[in-house]
């Protein structure tokens, strides 16, 4: 984490302010503050119903908080559906895999451009030579994204006969092909083997060194989050015990206490 | 496997299909097919009703909204071609099925309304309402009958340009024209970026979302042109294949019929529709006909379209069970087979993907 990076970690890109989530009388979040930097990797650690995933359902437009507010690039996203959201520039992955699963893992890509596509159904119908081009660039682009990705021999298979890790891999590849600035990783390497794991460590560090995306990601995987995010935000029944550096958090008493330490001590 | 663009966006078997059903459609059929019965009674209604399928496909085989009531819509494409004719005289033929088109998908827009809140089959229940809804108003208030107490009106002549058709052949030729361009339209759609946010809607609404598409906009736009395709459909089957206008003809069994063309024929395929209509509309002519060959009318007419229910239950069913995507994926898969079968193997998509 040493090395000089192309995109030097800025100021604050999303600020999570006070937010407060219940279903009925469960409370999901609360009070949760946190700011994730310009260009950085960050985690999001605790353990299982801490409310991780919740976060970035709040963040991303389908949970809506109770309380608090989510600022990003200035902006308050304050009660928006998830596809202005997209617009804004926030794209995601889901838990557990969210993909189109009838449809072929070029064209489950290719729904990640949908915000680079705007011809609407007349052009399209028409096939005027605008819609030509704008397909055939978008479809360009997903190629490039499928080679980089290392799924070429897969591309024209329906998502759903695809094996666990690859529909993984496939799901990355829709969240990076929507070029946002920040993307929510929800589990990204959830159920993988070491190799895959480290093949997709490999893919998130390279998009954010060469792109400059930022990334939230929620791991379990101890070893991996070390590795590689800049910061690690640790929550627990949905409070945030600690914020910081991956070396101070995994010092941190609250944090041995409520997650790391317990079942070692 | 996806073949390489030889025309704009078509591949060179897109192309091959394309001129083989042109030729059959438009060299081969008027010049072989003379009797009157195989035009009124076969091609008319079944590329109509095709052209309703399609319709239906993109609701329910794209955009995976259970709607019920293309029927509706076909009698509020045929009732407002029947008022722009009348009232419009001057009006081609084929604006009149433009607009009525149109006519037809706004309705079709208002009655998606539900489509943002409710799923599945209570959405079907919801969207009954459009078949209801169109086929009272149509009863109710008498201008859209012109006040004709007599319950059928005559459908007017068809005239593109002052030039009338109204021979089964030259209707034949209208209705062709028509299908062949809205199939072309269907098929650049559901190809292109619109089939596939309908698509992405279908399989994984929340993920669709996620990606920046607006479920609001993708589900009315399917129901929109959804209704578009019914209404041209409903207009053409009303001025050439009834040639009258009553609304019993568009009830809901009618809606049950295309339902079950696009069930049988293979949801989210555009020649499912196509296939399903063929089917539902030949099966019962030819088990007629193997009725009075085998049993030189012994067996009562009735007692034959009692077997013609059964026999349609028990296929929905049984393609509902092993074959979801219906008798278009059948064909697909035996040809895939044959194709396996032959002996020089060339480049094969990858079967086995390497497991992660």
């Amino acid at each position: 984490m040493t090395q000089v990076r192309n995109f030097p970690i800025g100021g604050p890109l999303l600020e999570v302010q006070h937010i407060s989530l219940r279903f009925g009388g469960v409370k999901a979040i609360t009070d949760t503050s946190f700011n994730v930097l310009e260009h950085e990797i960050r985690a999001i650690i605790g353990p299982n119903g801490a409310g991780k995933s919740s976060l970035l359902n709040c963040i991303n437009g389908i949970y809506k908080p109770q309380e608090g507010k989510i600022v990003f690039k200035g902006e308050v996203l304050d009660k928006i559906s998830p596809n202005i959201i997209a617009q804004k520039g926030i794209s995601r992955t889901f838990q557990n895999l969210a993909l189109f699963k009838r449809m072929s893992v070029i064209d489950n890509i290719l729904v990640g451009r949908k915000l680079h596509m705007d011809c609407n159904f007349l052009q399209v119908a028409f096939q005027t030579p605008r819609a030509r081009q704008e397909e055939e660039e978008n479809r360009e682009r997903c190629e490039e994204l499928v080679e980089f990705l290392e799924i070429t021999d897969i591309r024209d298979t329906p998502v759903g006969k695809l094996p666990y890790g690859l529909q993984k891999k496939v799901e990355l590849g829709r969240a990076l092909a929507t070029e946002a600035d920040i993307l929510l990783l929800d589990e990204p390497m959830a159920g993988m083997n070491v190799e895959e794991k480290r093949e997709m460590c490999r893919f998130i560090l390279k998009v954010n060194d060469e792109l400059g995306t930022t990334m939230v990601l929620i791991e379990h995987d101890m070893g991996v989050v070390m590795d590689i995010s800049d910061n690690v935000v640790v929550l627990d029944y949905g409070k945030i015990i600690a914020d910081g550096p991956p070396e101070e958090v995994r010092t941190n008493q609250d944090v041995i206490d409520a997650y790391l330490g317990v079942a070692h001590d | 496997m996806t073949d390489k663009p030889v025309f704009m966006t078509y591949s060179r078997s897109d192309v091959t299909n394309f001129a083989v059903l042109m030729i059959l459609a438009f060299a081969v059929v008027p010049f072989t097919i003379e009797t009157d019965y195989w035009y009124s009674s076969i091609l008319i209604p079944w590329l109509c009703l095709a052209l309703a399928a399609i319709g239906q496909q993109f609701v329910m085989g794209y955009a995976g909204q259970l709607a019920l009531g293309a029927a509706g819509f076909m009698a509020a494409g045929a009732f407002a071609c029947y008022n722009i004719e009348l009232r419009i005289p001057w009006m081609p033929f084929p604006l009149s099925l433009l607009f009525s088109g149109i006519i037809a998908a706004a309705f079709g827009v208002l009655f998606g309304l539900p489509s943002l809140r409710v799923r599945g089959i209570y959405l079907m229940v919801a969207t009954l309402a459009s078949q209801f809804f169109i086929i009272w108003m149509i009863d109710k208030f008498g201008w859209f009958k012109n006040y004709d107490t007599s319950g059928i009106i005559t459908a007017q002549d068809i005239m593109i340009f002052g030039v009338p058709f109204t021979s089964p052949m030259q209707m034949y030729l209208v209705v062709a024209v028509v299908v062949t361009i809205l199939t072309i339209l269907a098929v650049n759609m559901t190809r292109g970026s619109v089939g596939r946010n309908w698509m992405a809607v279908r399989d994984m609404d929340i993920a669709a979302e996620s990606m920046g598409i607006s479920l609001l906009r993708a589900k009315l736009q399917a129901f929109a042109l959804s209704a578009f395709y019914c209404g041209v459909a409903g207009a053409l089957f009303a001025f050439t294949y009834l040639k009258s206008l009553e609304p019993v003809a568009f009830d809901i069994k009618l809606s049950f019929s295309i339902l079950f063309m696009v069930i049988l024929g293979g949801l989210g395929t555009i020649n499912g529709a196509f296939v399903g209509a063929a089917f539902i509309l030949l099966f019962p002519v030819v088990l007629n006909t193997a009725g009075n060959a085998w049993f030189h009318g012994t067996i009562d007419a009735t007692i034959i379209s009692a077997i013609e229910q059964v026999v349609f239950g028990a296929l929905i069913i049984l393609f509902l069970i092993y074959e979801p995507l219906g008798m278009a994926k059948l064909w697909e898969n035996t040809k895939q087979r044959l194709l396996d079968r032959r002996p020089v193997g060339e480049a094969r998509p990858n079967k086995k993907p390497k497991t992660g």
